[in-house]
């Protein structure tokens, strides 16, 4: 299992710094939330990550750098992302978009067949976001939390080490919630899972390590109960707890 | 549907064209009927690449002309020489009188061989070298419609300026022989029209069996969501320069059948106003479709014929209007028009019969526990 590790990033958008001189340290292994007020950078801080938008700094995982590459490369070296609005292919099937989720490796030939076997990843993934009656229909039906999970689902056959999911609960019920917590619970066993999330209930109970952006940067890091303690946190998101609550 | 039950669907309907395109349709048709309908078979042959590309790759191919040029010109060029006779000019040539030798790059096309691998690996190479450059540039949507319009304009212009060389504006044409038979004998008219309607079936088994692959499911989630794709570990340009090169084959082809079958290729036929119909076809027959691109090219084909014999100024207004009106009312084409009516008859059903289980044909009901759809906070 691999860590990751970002150093003095920086994203500079027409002279803003959105990210501006972060340091970051998640250990393999570890479920960590990324939380701040509106702007402060935890998006494009994962769109560095991934690739999206050009960075200057250092972003390594598991000792290699990421930044200057191309998105599919960074994909390909295990750091899976989702979307602040889940991003499925709505005319395929759910099985569909898990296939293709699991096939960035294939070669030209099995490309140009069908598919004659649901490949094994695929039939466990479908078990383990609780889709396996949705298989055969398309995802653009599915309701919105099924959505997430499917895209949850795509990372895990692609076989991801690092995820990275942005918002992840928003716009679920409250069981729907519930189900999505204990799911992160058990990827970040063998994965390391980094969630940006504005659900300060559903942080209390899954996250395992916080950090608190603000303006770019890192304003305090720990666990729940050191973060809420930090004067710093309080006086950031004072105003914005009731919302928090909610 | 079963598996086993649209293989079946797919092999009934591909026997049926088959029997009808080789069976009643040479039975049925004039000889002039035939190879009017041998030339919309090949423009059918364009459309099932631009299918490919545009219904399943969402890449707005409005430059198709290019690549069925250049397969059509590949052809002819090859029938030229060989009516000439080794050694001899192209007749054209010797009329405009411009020329003592035959241009360099004329001469590979005397060999047989090179000039049919050419009609089909020319097109393909020369999109391999655009799409490579186009896509992996992330140029897409409206930007590479234009860049594929202005090729196809910028080619017409070209082959019209080089005159000595090209045949200008005229063109190729006036061609005696295919291969050693006599073009102007029926029965090797009635041969060409056979190999069309041969192609074009291969053509749609190969399009059915890239739309069924894996690829082909890649190919309609980068259509849909490109970025996300790219998430998954892929480089969606290549996913896109592949659809992009077999639809410039498929259109080379038809371009270089186009020659034997018609009797002639000239800028006019490969320029902006064919490439634009090309699109129009398609869409009006159903872009995402295997045999809507087909119908609908072949079908609007037919009307141009038939209607501008008669009204030769209002059937341009006529094609504009349908393709507005198919755009507005059916954007699936008319392929989609069985499945839209169904809809409809569904929904109404449902709304005049108010209660439980009075609407058969609707969705299945979503899973209670999981029925919460949120409106996602931002």
């Amino acid at each position: 299992m691999d860590g990751l590790r970002v150093r003095d990033l920086r994203v500079v958008f027409d002279g803003f710094a959105a990210v501006d001189g972060v340091d970051l340290d998640v250990p393999p292994g570890d479920l960590r939330f990324l939380i701040g007020p509106n702007g402060a950078g935890k998006t494009t801080l994962v769109d560095a990550v991934t690739g999206l938008v050009k960075a200057t700094g250092s972003v390594r995982f598991g000792g290699t750098e990421l930044l200057g590459r191309p998105v599919h490369r960074i994909a390909r070296m295990g750091i899976g992302r989702t979307f602040q609005t889940a991003t499925v292919f709505e005319e395929l099937t759910v099985l569909q978009n898990l296939d293709i989720a699991a096939g960035a490796g294939r070669g030209p030939l099995t490309m140009l067949r069908r598919r004659s076997a649901t490949p094994p990843i695929v039939e466990r993934t479908l078990a383990t976001v609780g889709l396996v009656a949705q298989r055969d229909q398309l995802a653009g039906t599915l309701a919105h939390g099924q959505k997430q999970w499917l895209e949850i689902g795509m990372l895990l056959v692609q076989d991801v080490r690092l995820l990275l999911l942005d918002e992840p609960v928003a716009g679920m019920s409250h069981d729907e919630r519930d189900a999505t917590g204990e799911l992160l619970d058990a990827v970040s066993r063998d994965r390391t899972v980094v969630v940006i999330e504005h659900d300060m209930d559903f942080l209390r109970r899954y996250a395992r390590t916080v950090t608190v952006l603000h303006a770019g940067k890192v304003l305090s890091e720990g666990t729940v109960a050191q973060v809420q303690a930090d004067p710093r946190v309080q006086e950031v998101y004072l105003g914005h707890a009731v919302a928090g609550e909610g | 549907m079963s598996r086993s039950g649209m293989s079946a669907r797919f092999w009934g309907g591909f026997g049926l064209g088959a029997v009808l395109l080789f069976g009643v349709a040479p039975v049925a048709l004039s000889d002039f009927r035939l190879s009017l309908l041998a030339r919309y078979l090949c423009l059918a042959m364009v459309a099932v690449g631009i299918g490919l590309a545009w219904g399943r790759g969402g890449l707005l191919t409005l430059g198709q002309g290019v690549f069925f040029g250049l397969g059509g010109y590949a052809m002819a060029m090859h029938l030229k020489l060989a009516d000439a006779g080794p050694g001899n000019l192209p007749d054209f040539m010797q009329l405009y009188g411009q020329l003592d030798a035959l241009p360099w790059w004329w001469r590979p096309f005397a060999n047989p061989v090179f000039a049919l691998a050419a009609t089909v690996l020319l097109p393909m190479l020369v999109a391999f070298l655009l799409g490579s450059l186009v896509f992996r540039r992330r140029v897409r949507g409206a930007y590479f419609a234009i860049l594929s319009q202005a090729l196809a304009a910028a080619m017409a212009i070209l082959l019209i300026g080089q005159q000595g060389t090209t045949g200008g504006t005229n063109g190729l044409t006036d061609f005696q022989g295919f291969f050693g038979y006599d073009l102007d004998d029926p029965v090797n008219q009635r041969m060409v029209y056979f190999i069309v309607a041969g192609a074009l079936l291969a053509l749609l088994a190969l399009a059915r069996q890239l739309y069924r692959s894996r690829y082909g499911e890649l190919l309609v989630a980068v259509r849909d969501a490109e970025e996300r794709v790219r998430f998954l570990g892929y480089n969606p340009a290549n996913v896109k320069l592949v659809a992009y090169v077999v639809a410039a084959g498929m259109a080379g082809l038809a371009g270089a059948l186009f020659v034997p079958a018609v009797g002639i290729i000239n800028p006019s036929l490969i320029g902006i106003v064919p490439s634009i119909e090309f699109i129009i076809g398609v869409a009006i027959g159903g872009r995402a479709t295997l045999l809507g691109p087909v119908l609908g090219t072949v079908a609007l084909a037919w009307a141009k014929t038939g209607l501008s014999e008669r009204f030769p100024d209002e059937w341009t207004y006529l094609q504009g209007l349908l393709f507005i009106l198919v755009v507005a009312f059916l954007p699936g084409g008319l392929a989609s028009a069985v499945r839209v009516l169904r809809e409809r008859l569904a929904r109404r059903e449902a709304g005049s019969r108010p209660g439980p289980g009075s609407a058969p044909a609707a969705a299945p009901p979503p899973e209670p526990a999981m029925a919460a759809p949120g409106e996602g906070s931002t």
